[in-house]
């Protein structure tokens, strides 16, 4: 038993070190920084938090592994382990958006519950075990729904995260019901077990209710309509870099979840959703999902005045067409997946980043605070046009490229997804109108008064890093790629 | 060799946008130098052919897995409209010599639009062709959005939409093509060679030619066109109706009618009359002629009037283009250069000799200005310009709308008649907006007592390059033509030749 554990140890040493970074930050804060200025305990915690997640990826990068523990609690792939080392990155790149906020004293909590949510979301994409599927969904949400609840003077902050925890808990609910009855019909919580013993059998009625409560769980995870109305009121209310991780990260993982558990899990229940040759399974169902979130994330989108609203629903309108990819299941398609939600990530998190230097220095976040930015901060504004020309599809950026691939993926799996891919480039070009909003009002509308926005460098340095980055993998998508 | 001209737009683009605030004069020359590299390497190359067969530029891999490359090339028909582009945008930087607000800006997003444009023209892989596509809509919007005038907020937000939706129905084609054709090549040259099923091309062909002939003006989605142009400030409506059109009716060509020939078969049936996508694309460009003409007949403002007259004169290329005949066809090609220049040219005259000094465009009131008087220059201009691009022999247009009457009477021989009343409401239009905009009746009161600065010798320089290149090929047509004519027989449009009916 003891090789074993050794196994188990080996296997999961980065979100150990993350684990021991976090309680670094809490304690050193706590034992020698209680009475320092808080710039120092804020530098202190963010170098340590970034120096952490640094090493988890050294780990990772120095000793790749494939390998899988018990019964398929922990399975190491080097797709997973890539993703790790993503949503280190992401993490990392939100603790330094995060490093100048002032809407806390408690700087090292704050980080150290977001690097606890970085376990959930590493122990989220390397299992493929329904009872730890669940346990680190768990860990991610309750870490989640605290950080949304961060900013303790403002009353939408709260109210945010009381909705966020609501329907949270609701759809926790749902989804173990959905696992509790795939476990009754198979008699196994490891996703490869499931798959075999409900391949052998019929399409069981019961299955199809698992199907339906799994994705009603899942979908909150993703905010997928109609799971979606959590999302506008925690991307609005939340602190920004809050709500960065929720609509980075937190996709980023939920999507590979969502991704395992339909298409691992629930192998052979698939059914069909092309046009005129609907079959039972999971697949209609989840092209019902997907053409809903992008019809309705993306006309919401276009009433909306905040940007961080605005945000919300442009999210709801990109997990339908990540859904797409899903619905193809393929290989292709799972790294066309991959792609997509990797670089969205990245994408929003610098929106978020903006938004944040946006709220700092004019007090809010509606269309009317962006205006004239371009005058005022011209490199943040160039990153906005980035980031938003990106998420709108425009290439040679990454969201056009991973648009691309997701269709082209989506068609040559399954023809009679036409309809789908039809109604999504009709939505993206409909989304074009709101991103063009944000940006005439950066670049068009006149500032209110002229003098220039002194951001601090570091968030420049970030956000300028991940613009390269979304213009870098837009331009030679091979770069991640070949990871995938 | 004119793979640079991509490169130096876009290196000129990115090196004004990092370039300090304040400066007025550095960015114009900036831009210049960029423009003037373009047209001299296109010019140098253009020469250097001797016919107009494909050459490769460059062609490596992109993403290996997906089989894309970035695969540049150009045969005659891609020099003529590189030629054009390189024509009309040192044109284009000269009449805007005057911008002085946000002057970086405006010509950091002028030269990223050039090689946007140039990248279209050059593209020989499906996908990167659609890249340089989309890249090119964003800078017109705020081309227009930021430096226009009448309405510009919402002339470029439709441009913008219009565009958009246009390139998301061309995108659908694209990947359907791609995934088609076995999802492993988008090269142009592999893909014309691939025999996509028939039903499949009755369906792609009319999707992605709409999807292009909306930026090209095809009737009755040009709106944008006309709202567009006259919110556009000088040198971005020069473009516009200069090249960007023509990007549309380029992929029209290059991609809907090289890929999917079929698509212009018979339906083997008739419905309303109509008996291929053929003959409806036919009617709508010959609407576009005569609606067109027509609506710029009866506008007010000087500038609408040229903005119509665009729709108009697309229109020939578009019928050209269905004609389905060599000689409709290089018309069409040589319709596209000579309405590049001559748009540009009337687009210039109105926008930044008349109306950069008399800061009206209302036909009735530039009547009482004695603008002929005032304004030599300007008005000599405006009469040869309306003359060329009312095809009096001698000059481009002449040529090239009559390759395509020629070819329309061969292929629908009473759509001649109608395309003819279009020519002459064309010259009604002209007539009637020379007439009130430089020659009105005098007025009794304050005769020609307003004085406007002289017009600039950059504005000199810019309408005698855009002239004298419609006198070149209005007089030696053979010009261009030496190199169209090989590229329409090359073996990527063998489908088209050879097609059921023809």
């Amino acid at each position: 038993m003891t090789a074993s554990y050794m196994e188990m140890w080996r296997l999961v040493a980065p979100e150990v070190i993350v684990v021991i970074t976090a309680l670094c930050v809490l304690s050193v804060d706590l034992a020698w920084l209680r009475d320092a200025e808080p710039r120092l305990r804020s530098t202190v915690a963010t170098l340590l938090s970034v120096a952490g997640c640094a090493v988890a990826i050294g780990w990772i990068l120095r000793a790749p592994l494939t390998a899988s523990f018990g019964d398929g609690v922990l399975v190491l792939s080097s797709v997973a382990q890539h993703v790790q080392i993503v949503l280190l990155v992401l993490t990392m790149l939100t603790v330094l958006l995060a490093s100048g906020a002032s809407f806390t004293r408690h700087i090292s909590e704050y980080l150290a519950l977001m690097l606890m949510a970085t376990v959930g979301m590493m122990l989220l994409v390397s299992t493929q075990n329904l009872l730890l599927i669940f346990l680190s969904l768990e860990l991610l949400s309750l870490s989640l729904y605290v950080l949304a609840a961060f900013d303790k003077r403002s009353a939408r902050s709260a109210e945010a995260a009381l909705k966020y925890f609501l329907f949270g808990a609701i759809s926790a609910a749902f989804l173990l019901f959905g696992f509790s009855l795939l476990y009754g019909l198979s008699n196994s919580t490891n996703l490869s077990t499931i798959a075999s013993t409900l391949q052998s059998a019929p399409l069981d009625p019961l299955l199809l209710v698992a199907i339906v409560m799994m994705l009603v769980g899942l979908g909150f995870k993703v905010a997928a309509a109609p799971f979606h109305f959590w999302a506008p009121d925690v991307y609005e209310g939340a602190p920004a870099s809050s709500a960065a991780l929720i609509a980075s990260g937190s996709k980023v993982a939920g999507f590979f979840i969502l991704y395992q558990v339909l298409v691992l899990g629930l192998a052979g229940a698939e059914g069909s959703s092309a046009w005129h040759g609907y079959a039972a399974g999971w697949m209609p169902v989840v092209a019902m999902v997907a053409a809903l979130s992008m019809v309705l994330g993306n006309l919401v989108a276009i009433t909306q005045t905040s940007v961080r609203r605005l945000l919300a629903y442009s999210a709801i309108g990109h997990a339908g067409y990540m859904l797409l990819a899903i619905l193809a299941h393929t290989n292709q398609s799972f790294s066309a997946l991959l792609y997509y939600a990797i670089t969205y990530a990245l994408t929003v998190l610098g929106a978020f980043g903006v938004v944040a230097v946006v709220e700092h220095e004019a007090g809010g976040d509606t269309l009317a605070h962006f205006a004239g930015l371009s005058r005022r901060a011209p490199l943040v504004s160039l990153c906005m046009l980035v980031f938003m020309l990106s998420l709108a599809g425009i290439p040679p950026l990454a969201g056009f490229f991973g648009k691309f691939y997701v269709f082209a993926s989506a068609l040559n799996a399954d023809h009679g997804l036409l309809w789908l891919v039809v109604l999504a480039i009709a939505m993206s070009a409909v989304s074009l109108y709101y991103y063009l909003k944000v940006l005439k009002s950066i670049y068009v509308g006149e500032p209110a008064d002229e003098a220039l926005v002194s951001v601090p460098v570091v968030q420049q340095v970030v956000l300028g890093l991940i613009a390269l980055g979304v213009v870098v993998l837009g331009c030679v998508p091979s770069l991640l790629l070949h990871w995938l | 060799m004119l793979a640079w001209t991509i490169y130096i737009s876009f290196g000129g683009a990115l090196l004004l946008m990092l370039l300090p605030k304040g400066s007025v004069r550095a960015p114009r020359i900036i831009a210049l130098l960029a423009a003037l590299a373009g047209l001299a390497i296109a010019v140098a190359e253009f020469v250097k052919r001797p016919s107009g067969e494909l050459v490769t530029v460059v062609q490596v891999s992109w993403m290996r897995s997906l089989g894309l490359e970035y695969h540049l090339a150009a045969d005659g028909i891609s020099l003529t409209l590189v030629l054009l582009t390189g024509i009309v945008a040192v044109a284009g930087v000269l009449f805007s010599w005057n911008i002085e607000r946000r002057a970086n800006e405006f010509f950091a997003f002028y030269l990223a639009l050039i090689g946007g444009v140039y990248g279209v023209f050059l593209s020989f892989d499906l996908l990167l062709l659609f890249v340089f596509y989309e890249i090119a809509i964003v800078p017109k919007y705020f081309l227009i959005a930021i430096w226009g005038s009448t309405r510009r907020e919402y002339a470029a937000m439709k441009l913008a939409l219009y565009s958009f939706v246009g390139s998301a129905m061309v995108l659908i084609g694209l990947i359907a093509a791609y995934v088609v054709a076995g999802a492993r090549t988008m090269d142009l040259v592999q893909l014309s060679q691939f025999p996509f099923p028939v039903h499949f091309q009755m369906w792609a062909f009319p999707l992605v030619f709409v999807g292009f002939g909306i930026l090209a003006g095809l009737w009755p989605f040009h709106t944008w066109a006309p709202t567009g142009h006259v919110a556009a400030p000088t040198a971005a409506s020069m473009l516009l109706a200069g090249v960007v059109m023509k990007l549309g009716a380029y992929g029209c060509l290059r991609v809907a009618m090289m890929l999917f020939p079929r698509g212009l078969d018979p339906w083997g049936f008739h419905v309303l009359g109509f008996g291929s996508w053929r003959e409806v694309f036919a009617l709508l460009a010959l609407i576009g002629i005569v609606y067109g003409a027509m609506v710029a007949l009866v506008q007010k403002d000087f500038k609408f009037v040229v903005g119509y007259s665009s729709v108009s004169h697309m229109g020939f290329v578009l019928l050209g283009l269905m004609t389905l005949q060599q000689i409709g066809l290089d018309g069409a090609v040589l319709q596209m250069f000579s309405h590049g220049v001559l748009a540009g040219l009337l687009f210039a005259v109105v926008g930044r000799m008349v109306y950069d000094r008399t800061h009206t465009r209302d036909l009735a009131a530039l009547s009482k200005m004695h603008l002929g008087k005032v304004l030599p220059f300007a008005a000599a201009t405006f009469v040869l310009a309306g003359m060329a691009s009312i095809g009096l022999p001698g000059f481009s247009g002449f040529v090239a709308e009559l390759q395509v009457l020629i070819g329309t009477w061969r292929a629908f021989p009473w759509f001649v008649v109608i395309a003819g009343v279009g020519i002459v409401i064309g010259i009604a239009y002209t007539w009637r907006a020379m007439q009130m905009a430089f020659f009105g009746a005098p007025s009794n009161s304050s005769v020609g007592a307003a004085t406007y600065p002289a017009i600039s010798i950059p504005e000199r320089i810019g309408a005698v390059l855009l002239l004298g290149a419609s006198i070149a090929v209005g007089l030696y047509p053979q010009l261009l033509l030496r190199v169209i004519i090989p590229a329409l027989h090359s073996p990527m449009f063998d489908g088209l030749w050879k097609g059921g009916v023809r």
